[in-house]
């Protein structure tokens, strides 16, 4: 039935985009509403079917999503954020979250490699400005459907992102860029990267560039293995980095502006919009598990009902925290002349706050949820089983570990007047 | 007034080079200050002259250079 609603779908959404009478810019709230956008149709199908069927196994075997991911190409996914003058569908990042949240409820792994991908796309759409070279690279996505990997950990720094040891080392027209990464999600599967390196071999370690290398101008070395407990699916495995491209592809914006407009606040804008999918695959499982104890003794509310009424609030708070701030990014971003807020300390603590209380609360409501369905929960052959969702549920403190945001967010309090 | 701002990024900005050398202009970031290093550099300026930095100008752009610093001092003393 899919095969049959899906070009449909599309028409739609060509038809959606082709009869609005405003071209999209990046960062645009979207005409439509985003829970009935077509593009989150698309994410829902995919969500539903493909990598729902393959959850499990992709869990068990700590291997790359690739059947959902193959999805997500056929149905140009990986270009959606692209804006329509390239060539791409000129997506919202509020139907971005939507998208990352169809794909959470499923699989969390096919929703942080989706979200992943989409973070390196905004970096490209909101920093290329008139640079022919990246632009011409973003109207190309719209066709190849590369998937983009990021490399900013990195052995001597660890998850410090606004720190790098290695540097580019820029001859004539070239660079050369060599680095040993801590962790590299889909390390193996991707085709291009964005890379941080120092801007040159004699600068200090916050001086860094944003650099975009392509297929077949670098290789990845896998140095380690990846057998972790959760997020298995997400491949991120340490990696030795050997790139060399031309001085073109080093991003002209600073990183440490491209950090704090695009990639800090995307990242855990759609983290958390992933973590929300998690967080109602949980409840859908509680729900089924309660509904059944119901049906068992009719007329009497299970004692566990009133825990899942307590659930329920926390699904609740995840969620509108994340669009809140999501709603004030997409206004900001939607002004040049705003874009100075985001640079603020206050913006970063609230982006970082976003972080700290998102990554508690899905390990919180997972965990909650898991107690509801009992043994019926812990056990990984059942229906309610709620393993996976509590194995991956633990990586989004660790995705940046939430010590190393406390400690930004304790220095940077100290000189807030505000909250 | 720059002085007191040179001796400040000395003891606090962590910087990769001699904070007597840096030019007015010259970008901070770029000279090795982080953002964590900022913030003690905001701290110390407060104290040493006795302003508080409202948390709109508590951004990257004034604390970019000496130049941009002395002029946030000079517009919140006014
Ligand atoms: C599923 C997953 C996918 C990932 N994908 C990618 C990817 O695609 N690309 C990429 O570059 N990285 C990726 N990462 C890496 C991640 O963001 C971290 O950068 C990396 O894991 C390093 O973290 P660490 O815990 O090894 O080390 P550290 O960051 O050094 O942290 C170790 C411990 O020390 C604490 N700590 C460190 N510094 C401080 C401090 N200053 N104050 C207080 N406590 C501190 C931390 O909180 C933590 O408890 C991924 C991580 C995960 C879990």
């Amino acid at each position: 039935m899919f095969l049959r609603v899906l070009p449909l779908l599309r028409a739609r959404l060509i038809r959606l985009r082709t009869d609005s009478p405003k071209t999209c810019q990046p960062g645009d709230l979207t005409l439509v509403l985003p829970s009935h956008s077509p593009l989150v149709e698309l994410a829902r199908t995919v969500g539903a079917g493909t990598a729902a069927n393959f959850a499990d196994q992709v869990d068990a075997d700590a291997r790359f999503p690739h059947e959902a991911v193959t999805q997500l190409r056929a149905h140009r996914l990986l270009s959606c954020y692209v804006p329509q003058s390239l060539g791409g569908h000129g997506a919202s990042l509020n139907e971005l979250a939507f998208m990352c949240e169809e794909l959470g409820k499923h699989c969390s792994a096919t929703a942080m490699v989706f979200a992943m991908h989409q973070i390196q796309v905004a970096c490209l759409v909101h920093h290329c400005h008139d640079d022919r070279h990246l632009k011409a690279y973003l109207a190309q996505l719209t066709q190849n459907q590369h998937l983009i990997g990021s490399v900013t950990s990195e052995v001597g720094v660890g998850g410090d992102m606004r720190s790098s040891v290695c540097a580019v080392d820029v001859n004539g027209d070239e660079f050369t860029l060599n680095k040993n990464s801590t962790t590299s999600s889909y390390g193996a599967q991707a085709d291009d990267l964005l890379v941080t390196a120092r801007t040159s071999p004699t600068a200090p370690s916050s001086d860094q560039s944003l650099v975009l290398l392509a297929k077949g101008q670098f290789t990845m070395e896998q140095t380690g293995n990846w057998n972790p407990m959760g997020m298995r699916g997400t491949g991120s495995a340490p990696f030795k980095l050997t790139g060399k491209g031309l001085t073109s592809q080093i991003m002209s914006t600073p990183f440490a502006t491209i950090s704090a407009r695009t990639m800090v606040p995307v990242s855990h804008l759609l983290w958390a919009a992933t973590w929300v999918g998690n967080a109602v695959a949980s409840m859908t499982r509680v729900k089924s598990f309660i509904k059944q104890q119901a049906r068992s003794n009719p007329g009497s509310l299970p004692p566990t009902a009133l825990r899942m009424a307590e659930l329920a609030p926390s699904i609740q708070l995840l969620r509108t925290s994340y669009r809140y701030l999501l709603t004030e990014y997409e206004s900001i971003n939607a002004d040049p002349t705003r874009y100075d807020e985001l640079s603020t300390i206050g913006y970063a603590v609230r982006m970082n706050n976003l972080k700290l209380s998102g990554s508690q609360l899905i390990v919180d409501i997972a965990n909650k949820a898991l107690q509801i369905c009992g043994v019926a929960g812990y056990k990984n052959d059942s229906k309610f089983a709620m393993g996976r969702i509590l194995r991956d549920a633990h990586a989004a403190a660790l995705m940046v570990g939430n010590d190393r945001i406390l400690n930004s967010n304790a220095n940077m309090l100290m000189i807030l007047k505000g909250d | 007034m720059q002085d007191k701002i040179r001796k400040i990024l000395k003891d606090h900005g962590r910087l990769a080079v001699d904070a007597n050398s840096l030019a007015e202009t010259t970008d901070l970031y770029q000279s090795g200050m982080t953002s964590h290093a900022s913030v003690n550099v905001m701290l110390a300026l407060e104290g040493e002259f006795d302003v508080e930095f409202p948390d709109h100008m508590l951004k990257r752009s004034v604390f970019e250079s000496i130049a941009s610093i002395t002029s946030a001092i000079n517009q919140i003393k006014n």
